[in-house]
């Protein structure tokens, strides 16, 4: 090994914090970009991109831009279209997903093996490819309601919620969770003649915390940032989520100033919670790993 | 207990995926009053036709080679041939995709579909542009944010940011910074620069659009891989690198012989799921360009989405979905093919 000298060393020190920090520069300017520009009137938003300006909070600087985005667009009823529907979705998810899992790795019964395979193969599928078909299938779904039979999903809560409940990423991170359990446990709970379900309830979902994090995490971003299936079922402004709201601003020549505000409003409160639980969500994408 | 989710993952997952093989062998509309019909493989024959057609210049009554005011020969129009002339049948309908100069002759590409071979071009080359860039940058990154130092976590976490916000969001925001007259990446380089760059329209040309959303494509989800690469590296034990470190190897051996091989099956992993993302290119194209200019950001799901959604041609965009499925499959067990070999 070679020895470096104390001065070296400080210098090779600093140089590795310009470079780590020079990187972080290019991931966190646009963003920082698209905020301050959101609370700036549109031509002196597009005369600061001239200059460093554009990342700075100088000049004209007011909340104006929100409040026209919401007078534009009912942007209220699109963000809680899209946390009732990523709320929901997030907790039948981990309910069912993790009872399949507790079913898959501590109860036997026929073709176990074979399901598990299946599901675990759906994993190669993207939803892109079974997009379309779905579309159809939607359309020609019955539902039970107080007015009776209807047919067709479209432009509904349920066309968005039910067929993103159960999906083999989730439970496959709960197989994997639950394999490592200790059995001792849940046979001394069998012994003491708990129920299954009461096992599940009481003894296995108390112990998965990280897992039940791990899932939700990735679940709800999934569901959070959806864009192709809520674009081609909901028409209706009523059931619409944020990001197909996103069209409304679309068509807007050069009012960058509202777009900015719209898409400041729809991200912050998701990088806010990241930041906060950021080691949590860094630790799921990294489970998603060992996928395969 | 699995029944819940064995029955939605049935309803939801694998009978669409065998309803759009199905679908793709019949003429099913949305809404349609006409009774659907099963058409053989005529929906794949409408996409995937090819042909070959070579031409000779066009000659005068003197048999000499007519030439046009540039200097270039004459050939006949493709529309005499591909529009019902009894000669050439099988051209009934196709178009030019390209054509390439044969001595004197002139050999065409015809295709029935040119569009769908335009995105399914344009979606290799930003999976095979994509794949390595991506993976390789996460991996420099992964291996900077590797080190012990302080405050590291901090640029890891910094490194992940744009990963947890939408690609819609992102895409509408990289227009702007795009933007050909107010951009913010023109206006820096021309400043930085001191006016010598001179702007470009970053999404309005068709030499620059794909490229303009490879990088931002990479720069939103660089961190996703980095966070793996990572979790590859720290599976790696320590006692290597230090009998690497008492053998005196350089930095340059110890990454050769002791990271690279431990990152073996991260690697098969990482480019996987780079691969099966970018094949599936959709919410970028649909908020930056639609498609254009010129069909140069045409992709394979933009175009399934166009034809099964925007023109409810639900047997059109289910046969593309199958040739979507199938590629994605095939290397699915490549790389199953790929990690079973050592293990």
């Amino acid at each position: 090994m070679t020895v470096s000298h104390p001065d070296n060393r400080g210098l090779r020190l600093l140089v590795r914090y310009i470079v780590l920090t020079l990187i972080a520069l290019i991931f966190v300017f646009p963003l920082v970009f698209m905020v301050m520009s959101s609370l700036k009137p549109d031509l002196q938003l597009l005369t600061d991109t001239n200059s460093l300006r554009a990342f700075l909070p100088v000049g004209d600087i007011s909340l104006g831009n929100y409040f026209a985005a919401f007078e534009r667009a009912p942007v209220g009823l699109f963000v809680f279209n899209s946390v009732f529907v990523t709320g929901i979705t997030v907790l039948l998810s981990l309910a069912v997903c993790s009872m399949a899992a507790f079913s898959f790795v501590f109860l036997n019964w026929k073709g176990r093996d074979v399901m598990l395979t299946i599901i675990l193969a759906t994993l190669i599928v993207p939803f892109e490819t079974i997009a379309i078909p779905l579309l159809l299938i939607a359309s020609k779904l019955p539902w039970l309601s107080f007015d009776g039979l209807t047919t067709g999903w479209l432009n509904t809560y349920r066309v968005q919620i039910i067929p993103f409940i159960a999906d083999g990423l989730t439970v496959f991170l709960f197989v994997q969770y639950f394999k490592d359990l200790p059995r001792e446990l849940i046979e001394a709970a069998r012994v003491e003649g708990a129920s299954w379900f009461q096992i599940f309830r009481r003894i296995v979902m108390p112990l998965s915390g990280p897992v039940i994090a791990t899932a939700a995490i990735l679940k709800f971003l999934a569901m959070y940032n959806q864009y192709l299936w809520p674009l081609m079922v909901v028409q209706e402004e009523t059931y619409r989520p944020v990001m197909v709201g996103l069209q409304y601003f679309f068509q807007l020549n050069r009012a960058w100033g509202e777009i900015m505000a719209y898409l400041s409003l729809i991200t912050l409160p998701v990088l806010a919670f990241y930041l906060y639980l950021q080691k949590a969500f860094i630790a799921s994408i990294a489970s998603t790993g060992v996928k395969g | 207990m699995a029944f819940p989710t064995l029955s939605l993952i049935t309803l939801f997952i694998v009978v669409p995926l065998i309803f759009a093989f199905g679908l793709s062998f019949t003429n099913q509309r949305l809404i349609s009053p006409k009774p659907t019909e099963f058409v053989g493989w005529q929906n794949y024959y409408q996409l995937l036709d090819l042909s070959f057609v070579k031409l000779a210049p066009e000659k005068d009554a003197d048999g000499n080679l007519l030439v046009d005011k540039n200097g270039e020969y004459k050939y006949p129009r493709l529309r005499t041939l591909s529009r019902g002339n009894p000669d050439y049948e099988h051209l009934r309908g196709m178009r030019e995709w390209n054509s390439w100069q044969l001595g004197e002759d002139r050999l065409y590409l015809m295709a029935r579909d040119v569009v769908f071979m335009k995105a399914v071009v344009n979606t290799l080359f930003f999976v095979m542009v994509v794949a390595p860039l991506q993976g390789g940058l996460a991996l420099v990154l992964a291996l900077l944010i590797n080190q012990r130092l302080r405050g590291i976590n901090l640029y890891r976490a910094v490194f992940f940011m744009p990963v947890v916000v939408s690609i819609v969001v992102v895409s509408l925001l990289w227009r702007l910074i795009y933007d050909a007259n107010d951009g913010l990446l023109n206006n820096l380089l021309g400043t930085l620069s001191f006016g010598l760059i001179p702007a470009v329209d970053w999404l309005g040309s068709s030499d620059t659009a794909m490229e303009s959303i490879i990088a931002m494509s990479i720069w939103q989800a660089v961190g996703f891989h980095m966070v793996i690469w990572l979790s590859g590296l720290q599976t790696i034990s320590p006692t290597l690198y230090e009998a690497a470190a008492i053998e005196g190897s350089s930095r340059w051996q110890t990454f050769r012989y002791v990271t690279w091989p431990g990152l073996r099956n991260t690697a098969v992993l990482v480019l996987i799921v780079i691969t099966m993302q970018a094949f599936a290119l959709f919410a970028q194209i649909d908020v930056m360009t639609q498609g254009g200019p010129l069909d140069s950001t045409q992709t394979i799901v933009f175009q399934a989405v166009e034809r099964g959604y925007g023109k409810q041609d639900i047997s059109g965009g289910s046969t593309i979905s199958v040739l979507l499925f199938v590629i994605v499959l095939g290397i699915s067990l490549f790389q199953r093919y790929l990690t079973r070999e050592k293990a």
